[in-house]
């Protein structure tokens, strides 16, 4: 904090000028540095709307300490000049004067003065005119008295080179009076003190403004990641419906549960190379229900249970390959099997976790994400059940369109008799992924910003919480 | 689901009738299909190679319609105009018949030999008569072969079609297999003959056929299809022989399919007779032709087998969720091409299935097909009385509520792939790939999905190594997956639950990896101490830097590792500073 004097006295100047006042000036009305000034300025700012500042740039040419030497004894050529007598004077001798060698050589191209080397006794200096004109200094002087702008650019960039004047550039503020204008200063305290509160001080004291519009200091904390965040979402919402989770912590799982017992025929191009992660270790699934993989491999190849089968020869060499399952359904079916060993009741179950496939990767596809999957299992279901809830689930998510986003349908019979439902009992499913609605809701256009090792932590720091429903 | 491309005034043409594009979308829509786009050859040829090559282009409206996977006879303009007619009662669906030889003649035969048995064993065969091609029809016919190839043919590798003009070749044909370097003909549309070995070296490079190659390309034997007198009418399922090849006047086609699946090829054989007998002099007639097996079999194709459904009403109404009356869906059904009568008894009605619709092959198809009919839109929304009590998986509901404490604990929550490089889960932890105990993926396309991850610390270090920029210290944390191989499990492998934490600073921080795994113990309701409780004790591993490193055992049980990582590992993820980790397994607290 400048000295309240100094300051009392700034804003006193302030006080009597309309329109404010430059800083420069102030600093020559009252005999300071601008410095100074400026750090007055710096510490009224700081009281609040005592003045409102502007700041100002401004270049000007000032002399240097050579500069000013030249304004005060003339030029080097000058006082080599009026050094010489009449009579000359030996070189050796002029050289030895402070301008001597400068001078010299900038009087002889003036044509100021001669050399005799040949004189007798060795060279001597004569002038050749009577008097000179000392442009150097009078140009200096004009700069001197503040009137540089009588000087060409070109002048003062020779002057500038022969390294007699600087350009300098100085910044000074605009000061005018603020809102809350006074010629008296309050010390302002910074914070409320335990002091303050211990004595009762804070009643006489002053406090300085807070800044409003800077941003606070960032909680120390760590993050939730959004697409989990979107995850705990979609598990409250069927959790909410009536839904029980499903165990999907098997990522291995054989193209027997994956594919055969959904009634996905062998040939099906979705159990390609190109489309289905396998396993080379371990290679085979070992264990079926033999009685139910039976049922399976009828239904398949020869049909049953009101079908036609697809009739081909089906092969339990490709129902024991393993893979990345490439779809939740394959829990689903395990599911519904066990649910079929025992006396039916009615059930309902999702799930979300993780599937894979072997795909062409792009901005939208990873070869894992998350599906997410609903299942009812009850007598008597209908398409219009599933409809209604359908409608009732993505209410819930607050976006209709999101149907678009997924795929809904009711379990094939070729399905569920075998594995042992009664023959009345529907069971309709949908699923979709937990990638795509979250980025919708996050406004991310490619998936690898939002899952993998890649993604920004920043995003993750700075990630809304999820409210599907707003 | 594939998609049709028909021009949209020849459609217009055969449907008797304009629409506006909104109008036949919502006609599309009604009948269980989606017109997906309009366009012209000249918009795609200038969308997918510039404006310049679609200078000369037809600006022809297409229309490109989704057609259901397994609606084979939506392939082309002649189905789908046939289906929709129909479908709007403007047409009684056709009945396709098989007949004799009109003069009295023998039909077309066909003799399998037992060598085919090895690579393709089955063939059907067929013969359209009289057939009136305009350039348009021939170009569906065509194209519908190649829509049929691409998808209930599987790409050729089930079913392969050959269709040849009959009057340039004398049955009865035989269709056999043989040693490459013994077939020779010349190919459809090429100037001189080659082997088959030749040819196959030729169609490497042809941006079509080299897909098919590797169907029999292995084998010691290829099938191949001749007439009485040795001339080669295919090799399926790569090549026709350009002796028999149609034209837009050929009157009289021969029709075999070849293939590995039987039920396959007889429908493929069902779908192109039933499209183009419309052309023949009598239309939807097909002459049959005779199939010889090895064994001296004798099969009469096409089947063209009409098989009849009965179901009542109530079943319909019931799975739908609709109340009509057995006489309106009746009518509902016949619109789908499932003529369909009340029988009479109760509400039982007779649903006939045509050969053209080999996707139904139970009674949910067609109930399918009456909800479509009726109108998805008009089906009222409801909910299912189904009473059931919610319950979380254990497993997940712990892993939710520890997620939300680590956050809290300061840690941010990272999200990992489960597929990663062997180097991964090995070299670069400093482990052996055999000790992993890692499940191994066949056919990854890249490094990047060779195994599943047996540990959650390689995704959070290469987290750390995509973040190095942000400030530190970098505390992340992951509860998730790994896979371990398992031979008690079905499978042979498990899912392990677990809870994996790295600190990055330039301090390793073990005090701070130390202070979090007994904040997740104080979460878990764990006391300090050796029998009922938890410890830590020093132990050696080799991710770890040698003394830095200690096994956590809880109840006694060993449930991971915490500890200063190896500065080799901390290289090898191309991280700078020190960083100690924890990684446990959260099943025991269950």
């Amino acid at each position: 904090m400048a000295d309240t004097g100094l300051l009392e006295s700034l804003l006193r100047l302030l006080e009597k000028v309309d329109g404010g006042t430059d800083s420069q000036d102030v600093a020559a009305d009252l005999g300071v540095d601008h410095q100074v000034i400026v750090g007055a300025v710096k510490s009224l700012q700081a009281l609040g709307e005592v003045i409102s500042t502007e700041q100002k740039s401004s270049k000007h040419w000032e002399l240097t300490g050579e500069g000013r030497e030249i304004a005060e004894q003339g030029s080097h050529e000058a006082r080599v000049f009026n050094a010489i007598p009449d009579e000359g004077l030996p070189q050796n001798e002029l050289m030895k004067m402070p301008s001597g060698k400068v001078g010299f050589s900038k009087a002889m191209s003036n044509k100021w003065i001669r050399l005799d080397k040949a004189h007798e006794g060795g060279p001597r200096v004569f002038k050749t005119v009577e008097t000179i004109e000392d442009t150097v200094r009078d140009k200096l002087q004009l700069v001197q008295k503040g009137q540089s702008a009588k000087l060409e650019d070109k002048e003062k960039n020779e002057l500038k080179k022969r390294k007699l004047l600087s350009e300098v550039t100085v910044k000074s503020y605009w000061i005018t009076k603020g809102s809350s204008f006074s010629t008296t200063i309050t010390k302002q305290e910074t914070e409320l003190t335990p002091e303050m509160i211990a004595s009762g001080s804070w009643k006489e004291k002053n406090f300085k403004p807070y800044n409003f519009e800077a941003m606070g200091v960032a909680p120390d904390c760590g993050h939730l990641h959004p697409l989990m965040k979107v995850r705990t979402q979609f598990r409250q919402i069927f959790l909410e419906m009536g839904f029980t989770e499903m165990p999907t912590n098997n990522f291995i799982e054989s193209s027997f549960w994956n594919f055969d017992s959904l009634f996905q025929p062998q040939q099906h191009p979705a159990r390609d190379q190109h489309d289905t992660f396998f396993i080379s270790d371990p290679a085979l699934a070992h264990e079926f229900p033999q009685d139910y993989m039976e049922r399976v491999k009828k239904v398949h190849s020869e049909g049953g249970y009101g079908s036609q089968g697809y009739k081909y020869d089906w092969k339990i060499e490709e129902a024991q390959k393993n893979l990345l399952r490439t779809h939740t359904t394959a829990v689903s079916a395990r599911m519904l099997y066990k649910l079929a060993q025992q006396k039916f009741t009615p059930v309902k179950y999702f799930s979300i976790d993780r599937v894979f496939r072997n795909e062409t990767l792009d901005a939208t596809h990873l070869a894992e994400f998350h599906q997410i999957e609903g299942v009812v299992a009850d007598y008597g279901l209908t398409l219009g059940n599933l409809m209604g809830v359908l409608h009732q689930f993505f209410t819930k998510l607050g976006l209709k369109k999101w149907v678009e986003v997924g795929n809904s349908g009711v379990f094939r019979p070729e399905m569920l008799l075998p594995m042992g439902l009664p023959e009345g009992v529907s069971v309709i499913a949908w699923g979709l992924s937990l990638e795509r609605p979250t980025m919708i809701k996050y406004g991310i256009n490619n998936i690898r910003e939002l899952v993998g090792h890649k993604v920004n932590l920043q995003m993750v720091y700075d990630s809304p919480i999820c409210r599907l429903d707003s | 689901m594939p998609t049709v491309s028909v021009k949209r005034d020849l459609l217009f043409e055969a449907l008797g009738q304009k629409y506006t594009d909104e109008e036949f979308d919502e006609l599309c829509f009604e009948f269980g299909l989606e017109l997906d786009e309009i366009t012209s050859e000249k918009e795609i040829l200038s969308r997918e190679q510039g404006d310049e090559k679609a200078a000369g282009a037809s600006d022809v409206v297409l229309y490109k319609i989704d057609v259901p996977a397994n609606r084979y006879d939506l392939l082309c303009l002649e189905g789908l105009v046939r289906g929709l007619q129909v479908f709007k009662e403007k047409l009684e669906a056709p009945r396709y018949k098989r007949v004799s030889p009109a003069d009295g003649g023998e039909p077309q035969r066909l003799v399998i030999t037992e060598e085919t048995a090895s690579v393709r064993p089955h063939a059907v065969a067929a013969v359209l008569r009289n057939i009136s091609f305009t350039q348009e029809r021939y170009e569906s016919f065509i194209e519908l072969q190649e829509k049929l190839h691409q998808n209930i043919c599987r790409k050729r590798t089930l079913v392969a079609i050959g269709t040849h003009d009959l009057d340039t070749i004398s049955g009865p044909f035989t269709y056999t297999a043989k040693p490459p370097g013994d077939i020779r003909f010349k190919p459809l549309n090429q100037s001189k003959e080659y082997t088959a070995a030749e040819l196959m070296s030729h169609y490497k490079t042809d941006s079509h056929l080299r897909h098919y190659l590797h169907i029999i390309e292995n084998e010691p034997l290829y099938p191949i299809i001749y007439d009485s007198n040795g001339i080669v009418l295919s090799m399926p399922p790569i090549i026709n022989g350009d002796h028999s090849k149609i034209s837009l006047n050929t009157k009289n086609i021969f029709i075999e399919c070849t293939a590995t699946d039987l039920t396959k090829a007889k429908i493929t054989l069902d779908m192109i007779v039933t499209m183009f007998s419309e052309y023949c002099d009598e239309p939807f007639t097909v002459e049959e032709a005779e199939v010889v097996y090895p064994d001296g079999r004798l099969c009469v194709y096409p089947e063209l087998a009409y098989r009849t459904e009965t179901l009542s009403g109530d079943f319909i109404n019931k799975r739908v969720g609709i109340n009509e009356s057995a006489e309106s869906i009746a009518q509902l059904l016949t619109r789908m091409c499932l003529r369909s009568e009340v029988s009479g008894e109760g509400d039982l009605i007779q649903v006939e299935i045509p050969p053209m619709r080999a996707d139904v092959i139970h009674a949910c198809d067609i109930m399918e097909d009456a909800a479509i009919a009726h109108g998805f839109n008009n089906i009222v929304r409801s909910t299912p009385r189904t009473y059931t009590v919610a319950n979380q998986l254990p497993l997940n509901k712990l892993t939710e509520l520890l997620r939300q404490d680590l956050a809290a604990a300061g840690f941010t929550e990272a999200l990992t792939f489960a597929l990663c490089s062997q180097e991964d889960i090995a070299d670069k932890l400093r482990k052996n790939i055999v000790e992993t105990r890692a499940v191994h993926i066949s056919n990854p396309k890249t490094a990047e999905f060779q195994v599943v991850r047996t540990s959650l610390l390689p995704g959070l270090l290469k987290t750390l190594a995509a973040n190095r920029k942000m400030p530190l210290p970098l505390k992340l944390f992951e509860i998730s997956d790994v896979v371990l191989k398992d031979e008690t499990k079905d499978v042979g492998a498990r899912n392990n639950r677990r809870l994996c934490a790295v600190y990055y600073n330039k301090s390793p921080g073990f005090e701070v990896i130390h202070g979090l795994l007994d904040r997740v113990m104080q979460l878990l309701d764990v006391k300090p101490g050796r029998n009922q409780g938890y410890h830590i004790q020093a132990a050696e591993d080799s991710t770890f830097f040698p003394g830095r490193c200690a096994e956590i055992f809880s109840c006694g049980k060993s449930i991971g590792h915490l500890g200063v990582l190896h500065p080799d590992v901390i290289s090898r993820f191309e991280l700078t500073m020190p960083c100690s980790a924890i990684d446990i397994d959260i099943e025991p607290f269950l």
